[in-house]
């Protein structure tokens, strides 16, 4: 029996161009239904915002480890109303603090972890011709762009610049915000819809376009952490829009929602009728943005997973506890978000609940990094660039996930809350965690998406200064919080006699910041360089065994040369007895 | 290229596309809705005062417009019945019937809303006030999506019925799933705001 693995890309191209004739620029890159395309679209417009986002953190560093220190040039470049004579005003320092996490979590990562490499790798790797709904596609990246551009536009907003309260919005504070805040809400309205027209498509998308034999237990983990992720937007992203319409209503209608009786404002007794509630935002905000942590990592944990089986050459180990542990942690993340919220003197008992539920929720996490690290044993590893990114991903996610097991039980959580403890925690999960994972999967998958591959040695280079800056960056972090210092403090703690001993961490950590920057040059060089003068490469250059191999690279519109069906499980490498060690899900016996 | 299952149902799982969207859509809409109820419920029970609905909000009207709401699911599954029996002169008159029916409510929703407003009674007067606005505020823009839909499938959109009466079918079929979604909100609306 012929094998359906060698797909010559040539023929597809000339049989393609026969039956459509060509659509033009517009039709083709800015509106186009096709899931490769809208995926493209996604992950350089996340990768343009992230190296936004980390510019505005660049410059909070500066003030963070020099507080109150003048850069002229930069006071000339952003004005005198953000840094007048380069000296940074408290108010543009809080818009910095707010769009840096906004711009990270909803216009940078996620974009990037489910639209983009969602979109271009899922229906790929399930065989499917395209989403679904192609036109819903584009629409939910168009409305991610607005929302994009809503929120960038806010930073020009002549009073008051963007959004000042922080990512999270607290009322009052947000309620009383300058109008940078209602710039934020419907640019919120904008990514959630965005996201809720995507998550849809996904799911029917994996449910429905399954190849013939891809059952669910053949489907690769990138695919089950996509669907899983596919649910928690669905089904948290609905309570924010709530909470973002109430806020909405408080700071356009004059509502009380989110606003207490008697509260004063500048010395003055607010206007409001009063009588709400501040913390109803605290739950409904968090009930989003907890599963939305799981959000973030769980197409990282996909991607690792991937990149590990097919670098190791060995089935990865325990694939259905993977399965069923992914299962667990989406349904367990609806039910842990007020640990964000120890503090707020909810109660002891609400308290004890969240944090039993939390430490449930570690059970599934650890089964999954167990698993790859279980994984690597045995395994006869190519350390390729992709491979150096998930392994990297283990350990900086292990410290990211043991160093959040204090904040998660409510009595060490009270010395520890909103320190810069909590920071370098979280930035351990997304940073050097999800983030490593992302660009093992642009290494993995850049030359499906061109045919052809990243530089090898610009890539190493690449990695291993991202590896040790990140950690220059983010580890003294944990030494400033246990110090005790706050994390909201426009100085770095400057001027609190007790954070003296502890300030030198905050120099070195903005020069760990800085270093970082200068540690993506290689990998910028390398994504555009590669476009031209990668070296051309087949349908399948990492010997994988998943179905997006089985297409052309890069995949034609429609993506498969004929119909692919799937006959085995998604890691059979090494299989004893095989003539090669890799054995494609989409090769017949 | 074509998208399999958008019309034909696929064997394992025994739906096409659309069905599974849709579900998937109001599944989402649940917890949009959920999360306004259950803020609702904690505003007012840690309020030192809330009113009776009945007080402020005008009941026979709000009866009226459940009367309405009702109807109008009713003839959107007779106009979906008549399609399947491929009645489409039928399904027309009764598409037509739901749109008319949905701009009666919103007829009647404007002279609530006006009174309110000549009464003084705005969002910043009180949280019962300004929830009434916000729920019944997005579910009127609900409607109006309904509508809108609705009206798409009796007019333009029923070209595809000459080509391909089946998807035409499938469409009406997931628009009426909505439209019941919407009605089903303001059966839960009605007695939370004006009775309870």
């Amino acid at each position: 029996m012929a094998t359906t693995k060698t797909a010559p890309g040539h023929d597809v191209h000339a049989a393609h161009a026969g039956h459509h004739e060509e659509p033009g620029f517009f039709k083709k890159y800015v509106f186009s239904t096709d899931h490769k395309v809208i995926g493209i679209q996604y992950a350089v417009t996340g990768l343009l915002f992230l190296l936004f986002g980390f510019s505005l953190m660049m410059l909070m560093r500066w003030q963070l480890a020099y507080p109150g220190q003048a850069v002229g040039w930069l006071g000339k470049l952003l004005g005198d109303n953000r840094m007048p004579g380069g000296v940074m005003l408290p108010e543009f320092y809080n818009e910095l603090g707010a769009m840096h996490g906004t711009i990270m979590v909803f216009l940078g990562v996620v974009p990037l972890a489910v639209g983009g490499f969602g979109n271009f790798v899922l229906p790929l790797q399930i065989g499917a011709p395209d989403m679904a709904f192609p036109k819903i596609n584009m629409m939910s990246y168009q409305c991610y762009f607005l929302g994009g551009v809503t929120m960038l536009g806010s930073f020009f907003i002549p009073a008051g610049g963007a959004a000042q309260s922080g990512w999270t919005s607290y009322p009052p504070l947000a309620n009383i915000a300058g109008s940078g805040q209602t710039w934020w809400l419907i640019g919120m309205i904008f990514l959630i819809t965005s996201s809720l027209l995507g998550s849809i498509n996904f799911i029917v998308t994996t449910i429905q376009l399954r190849a013939p034999g891809l059952t669910f237990m053949r489907f690769p983990i990138f695919v089950w952490a996509q669907f899983v992720t596919s649910f928690l937007l669905l089904l948290a992203f609905p309570p924010l829009e709530a909470a973002g319409v109430l806020q909405l209503m408080d700071r356009v209608g004059g509502s009380s929602f989110f606003m207490p009786s008697g509260l004063v404002v500048s010395g003055q007794v607010a206007a409001n009728a009063g009588g709400g509630n501040p913390l109803l935002w605290q739950h409904l905000f968090w009930f989003l943005a907890h599963p939305e942590v799981y959000v973030l990592i769980l197409p990282g944990m996909g991607i690792v997973a991937e990149v590990i089986a097919n670098n190791t050459r060995k089935p990865l180990w325990g694939y259905r506890s993977m399965v069923y542990a992914l299962g667990f942690l989406g349904f367990m993340s609806f039910i842990v978000w007020a640990h964000h919220m120890f503090m707020t003197g909810m109660g002891t008992v609400m308290s004890t609940f969240f944090q039993t539920t939390t430490m449930i929720i570690s059970i599934p996490s650890v089964v999954i990094l167990t698993a790859l690290i279980l994984s690597l044993w045995g395994g006869s590893i190519r350390f390729t660039t992709p491979m150096l990114f998930a392994l990297g991903f283990l350990p900086m996610f292990g410290i990211g996930g043991l160093t959040g097991l204090p904040l998660g039980l409510s009595v060490t959580d009270i010395p520890l809350h909103d320190t810069y403890y909590v920071i370098g925690h979280f930035h351990y999960v997304v940073a050097p965690g999800t983030l490593f994972a992302l660009m093992a999967g642009i290494y993995y998958w850049y030359p499906k998406a061109t045919g052809r591959m990243m530089n090898d040695f610009l890539g190493k280079l690449h990695f291993w200064g991202s590896f040790v800056f990140m950690n220059v960056l983010f580890m003294p972090m944990f030494f400033l919080g246990l110090a005790g210092v706050s994390r909201r403090l426009y100085d770095g703690g400057a001027s609190y006699q007790f954070a003296q001993p502890a300030l030198h961490y905050n120099v070195i950590s903005s020069w760990g910041a800085w270093m970082l920057a200068v540690a993506q040059i290689p990998f910028i060089i390398n994504f555009f360089m590669s476009l031209k003068t990668g070296r051309k490469v087949g349908p399948n250059p990492w010997d994988a065994t998943t179905l997006e191999w089985a297409a052309p690279s890069p995949p034609p519109h429609g993506n498969f040369e004929h119909p692919p069906e799937a006959y085995r499980g998604p890691y059979e490498y090494s299989v004893p007895g095989h003539g090669s060690d890799f054995q494609p899900q989409f090769e017949r016996a | 290229m074509e998208i399999p299952y958008t019309v034909e149902t696929r064997e394992d799982t025994g739906l096409n596309n659309g069905k599974i969207g849709i579900w998937l859509f109001l599944a989402s809409e649940v917890m949009l809705f959920g999360a306004l109820f259950a803020s609702y419920i904690l505003l007012r029970v840690g309020a030192s005062e809330w009113p009776r609905g009945h007080t402020i909000l005008n009941v026979p009207l709000a009866t009226f417009n459940t009367v309405v709401l009702i109807t109008s699911s009713v003839t959107m599954v007779m106009a979906w019945a008549s399609l399947m029996r491929r009645k489409f002169g039928v399904f027309r008159v009764y598409q037509a019937l739901t749109v008319l029916l949905g701009g009666v409510f919103l007829v009647v929703k404007y002279f609530e809303y006006s009174a309110k407003f000549h009464h003084g009674l705005l969002p910043h007067t009180s949280n019962f006030i300004a929830i009434y606005f916000t729920l019944t505020g997005l579910h009127m823009i609900h409607v109006i999506g309904g509508m809108a839909v609705n009206a798409y499938l009796w007019g333009p959109g029923a070209k595809l019925y000459k080509t391909n009466p089946e998807w035409f079918t499938n469409r009406v079929e997931n628009a009426g799933l909505f439209w019941h979604f919407v009605d089903l909100v303001w059966i839960f609306l009605f007695p939370t705001l004006y009775l309870l």
